[in-house]
């Protein structure tokens, strides 16, 4: 993966320069989190953005919400093929995974998997679930200053991935080091290319032999993931980079996103004092909040797709093969869609209407999984705390794909 | 005005009165029937509006056209009567219409 030399100059001032030399594709936009008057401008005048620059070649920007809708669901006129990253993956190391793949083999492939994190399953899921939340909670510290990000929103998703995966309870935290490995580009992760190859062959060596164990076994109901792949019919012959594709793909999803949904929640209660006087007075507002966090973070910034044909998007004309990027973290914020959308509402009406979770067929498939989490999360946390209290600024993520923290220093207040 | 009947996966009835041109899935959240989160607001795009059509009406009614089949594999207890109800826009022959609810939405 390339890693921008080429983005040291100034953060321009986004007002300042011409419209077309807009470029959000700037990791340090969401790092600094300057990135909201850049799409602010897109949406107002140029919808659907041009950039050619040295790191990702030719990309369009879709910055509606609208817009976002009609790509995300044509499908085959917007390939998610060979990436869904600005980023091309490196052509010898690819990593094949049902996100970044066409029907009809996605379809395929996400049915295999898709039963562990189905809402039924989900149910039966539930109480353990608490338990581990409550567990976290209650190892927590009162009056004194922790990273919550790391003991939380770390803690929680990797529980979560180990229970779905059936791994290794003590080993869970190579997941969270998997996944980190898995997006880092470049310095983002002070890891160099060659060992993170290294790491992710460790990581499907793990999970290969996992699979040869749970292959042995005869299928049962109460299936993990591994087991489930292991005994598809789509599935159990995968190719090994096509394996830890899917395996890294979930650890991926179910991690960065929830982690930093997690992290976001507890800063915008502490930005919104109002809101979290309203979450305190009526916590039935927990799931109806969740969703608002969601849409509010945004934990994934975008999704890229390639034009399958000649086209005509938002009056531009895109010709096939391009790069069409889906900027979720602008649509999020176009006010033509959602009302006020600047503004971090606990009970807002229609909360559920966001792009974070994408739309079409690569909807993300842990949605209820995420919801779950933070629901109870959240309940918890209410019949504990009177305030997590953020006490110092969030440490941002470098990316322009996963938006989230690296720390979050908090203090607890009981009741 | 055609009177719809949804059945939630409990067997809670609603019978609402609704208007020709509406879809199903607008005729329950107007009405505020549990159980459709419609999180696409009616682009066919995250078949959160799943409904299943009575037997008796399914000739009515129709199938599913192609991209509505494509977001109903999304749906895990997806049956042979599986509609988007977004994409079922109600007519005057459609009075007395009885849909069931799944017990979840994707
Ligand atoms: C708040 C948390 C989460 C967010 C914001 C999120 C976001 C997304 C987005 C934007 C997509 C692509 C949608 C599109 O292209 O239209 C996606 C796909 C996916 N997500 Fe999530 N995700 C979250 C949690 C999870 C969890 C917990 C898991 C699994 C354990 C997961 C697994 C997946 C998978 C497997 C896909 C690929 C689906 C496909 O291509 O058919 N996600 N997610
Ligand atoms: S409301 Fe989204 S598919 Fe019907």
């Amino acid at each position: 993966m390339s890693e921008p030399n080429y983005f040291e100059y100034p953060i321009p001032d986004p007002y300042a320069i011409p419209v077309e030399d807009i470029d959000v594709s700037d990791p340090r936009l969401l790092e600094q989190d300057v990135w909201g008057p850049f799409f602010k401008r897109l949406r107002a005048e140029d919808p659907v953005h041009f950039t050619e620059n040295e790191v990702f070649g030719r990309f369009w920007s879709v910055t509606k919400f609208n817009d976002i809708m009609h790509v995300d669901s044509h499908h085959d006129d917007f390939s998610s093929e060979p990436s869904i990253v600005i980023d091309d993956q490196d052509a010898d190391f690819m990593l094949p995974m049902f996100i970044a793949m066409d029907p009809p083999k996605h379809d395929e492939q996400r049915k295999v998997a898709q039963p562990v994190v189905a809402p039924m399953n989900l149910a039966k899921l539930e109480k353990l679930i608490r338990a581990r939340v409550q567990t976290i909670l209650d190892s927590l510290p009162i009056g004194e200053r922790f990273n919550w990000v790391d003991r939380v929103s770390i803690e929680l998703t990797t529980q979560m991935l180990a229970t779905l995966f059936d791994f290794p309870f003590e080993e869970r935290r190579k997941l969270t080091f998997w996944s980190d490995v898995a997006t880092a580009t470049g310095s983002a992760g002070g890891i160099i290319e060659d060992e993170r190859r290294a790491h992710l062959l460790e990581c499907l060596e793990y999970f290969t032999r996992l699979r040869e164990e749970r292959a042995k076994q005869p299928p049962g109901e109460d299936l993990d993931l591994v087991s489930m792949l292991a005994h598809g019919e789509s599935t159990r012959n995968m190719e090994p980079m096509e394996y830890l594709g899917n395996l890294i793909l979930l650890i991926v999803g179910g991690n960065d996103t929830t982690r930093n949904s997690i992290s976001g929640g507890v800063l915008f209660l502490n930005q919104n004092p109002g809101e979290y006087d309203k979450l305190r007075n009526n916590p039935r507002v927990i799931p109806n909040m969740v969703s608002e966090i969601i849409r509010y973070q945004t934990p994934l910034a975008h999704m890229r797709r390639v034009a399958t044909r000649d086209l005509e998007l938002g009056g531009k004309q895109i010709t096939k093969g391009d790069k069409v990027v889906m900027w979720y973290v602008s649509g999020n914020r176009d006010d033509e869609v959602i009302e006020r959308p600047d503004e971090f509402i606990v009970d807002r009406a229609k909360a559920r209407h966001h792009l974070s979770f994408g739309f079409g067929i690569h909807r993300c498939m842990g949605n209820r999984l995420a919801e779950m989490q933070l629901r109870i999360l959240w309940e918890e946390i209410m019949k504990r705390f009177h305030m997590v209290e953020v006490v110092g600024d969030p440490v941002r993520i470098r990316s322009n794909f996963v938006k989230g923290y690296a720390e979050l220093p908090v203090v607890l207040h009981s009741h | 005005m055609p009177q719809i009947l949804f059945i939630e996966y409990d067997g809670t009835e609603h019978r609402v009165d609704t208007d020709a041109g509406r879809t199903i899935m607008q005729a329950a959240t107007d009405n505020l029937v549990p159980g459709i989160d419609a999180d696409c607001g009616g682009e066919c795009s995250c078949a959160t509006c799943h409904v299943f059509v009575d037997p008796a009406w399914l000739a009515t009614i129709g199938g599913p056209g192609p991209q509505e089949a494509t977001m109903l594999d999304l749906a895990p207890e997806r049956q042979d009567t599986s509609r988007l109800g977004c994409q079922i826009e109600i007519t005057d022959a459609m009075d007395g219409l009885v849909v069931r609810l799944p017990q979840f939405q994707m």
